[in-house]
């Protein structure tokens, strides 16, 4: 046999129960207070992606690219008429319109007729309507669900992106980012 | 009460087929392509891409509509010759490191690949203080 090891500290006995503690403890904060899942876009500073989609409704034309760039800061919100938020949040858009800001839409999967219901409904506050069938315009620009909101600036880079639908209280805070992007 | 339970757990299950679209899947959502080889290289790509509403989940294990679209848009860009890993850089480019299931060795994840090579040192180093010096 060897020489006789030292004899561990009396402490050292306590240490399995401590790191047990310790996990529990761990265990306990992730599932109390799970973090954040919304995935942000990593689009934010860099160019708008080149896009053009056809008219979504009759009495309004299609949005591209080039309809996001020029003069003064706009903004883009992505939508759909199945999105039970985006429904609370047409009336705030349109508070946005009438604050002046040039608000354009792009609606994800969405069927002509649903659409049209939708705006009757709550009311159209777009300046354009692009129809983006197979989400191609929500991948480009690093968006993964309805509704989402970005600051375009007048070069037409990404300046901000706003997760979820924008609530009334949240308007004075849209007016001064795109206030910011306007500088 | 069970039954009322079940009707519940039912109602709260079909909630979230009220909050989807109409469209029919993107066009290659559900459709293999004609070319096996691409085929595979397409699948092995989304089987490692989170869906981004479903975050559990990979796009191809996901039946969500914006999984089927991001499904349909790697099927297409495989069929058009882009590389598997040019597609996945994309969307890092646009979603960042969660987007991809894919390990990397980065500055962040390398204490991940280290910790059992060092641990495994550690139980070499104790066992040989233990055993060791005699031979076996």
């Amino acid at each position: 046999m060897n020489a006789p090891e030292a004899k561990p500290a009396r402490w050292a006995m306590w240490l399995p129960l401590v790191l047990f503690a310790g996990f529990v403890a761990l265990f306990l904060s992730g599932l109390l207070r799970p973090g954040e899942r919304e995935v942000r876009s990593a689009m934010i500073g860099k160019p708008l992606p080149e896009f053009d989609l056809p008219a979504a409704v009759a009495d309004r034309p299609g949005l591209a690219r080039a309809d996001m760039v020029g003069s003064k800061p706009r903004l883009l919100n992505i939508f759909a008429s199945w999105c039970v938020p985006c429904a609370a949040e047409a009336p705030v858009l349109d508070q946005l319109r009438q604050a002046g800001v040039e608000v354009h839409g792009v609606a994800i999967r969405d069927k002509r007729e649903d659409l049209d219901r939708f705006f009757a409904r709550y009311g159209n506050p777009f300046a354009r309507v692009g129809a983006d069938n197979v989400s191609a315009v929500q991948f480009a620009l690093g968006s993964s669900g309805v509704p989402e909101s970005f600051v375009i600036d007048a070069r037409g880079t990404i300046r901000y992106q706003h997760i979820g639908e924008i609530r009334p209280e949240q308007v004075p805070m849209i007016l001064a980012r795109l206030k910011e992007a306007g500088q | 009460m069970i039954r009322a339970l079940c009707l519940l757990l039912a109602a709260a299950l079909a909630m979230p087929a009220l909050a989807q679209d109409k469209l029919p899947p993107a066009p290659y959502a559900y459709t293999q392509l004609a070319d096996p080889a691409q085929e595979a290289k397409a699948h092995a790509l989304m089987q490692t891409l989170r869906c981004l509403q479903c975050q559990g989940q990979s796009i191809a294990d996901s039946d969500a509509p914006i999984a089927g679209d991001m499904r349909s848009q790697v099927r297409l860009r495989i069929q058009a010759g882009e590389d598997p890993e040019a597609i996945r850089a994309w969307l890092i480019e646009r979603y960042g490191d969660y987007v991809s299931y894919k390990p990397e060795l980065t500055g962040a994840t390398w204490p991940l690949f280290a910790a059992p090579l060092v641990l495994v040192a550690l139980a070499f180093a104790l066992l040989r203080r233990r055993f060791g010096g005699k031979g076996a």
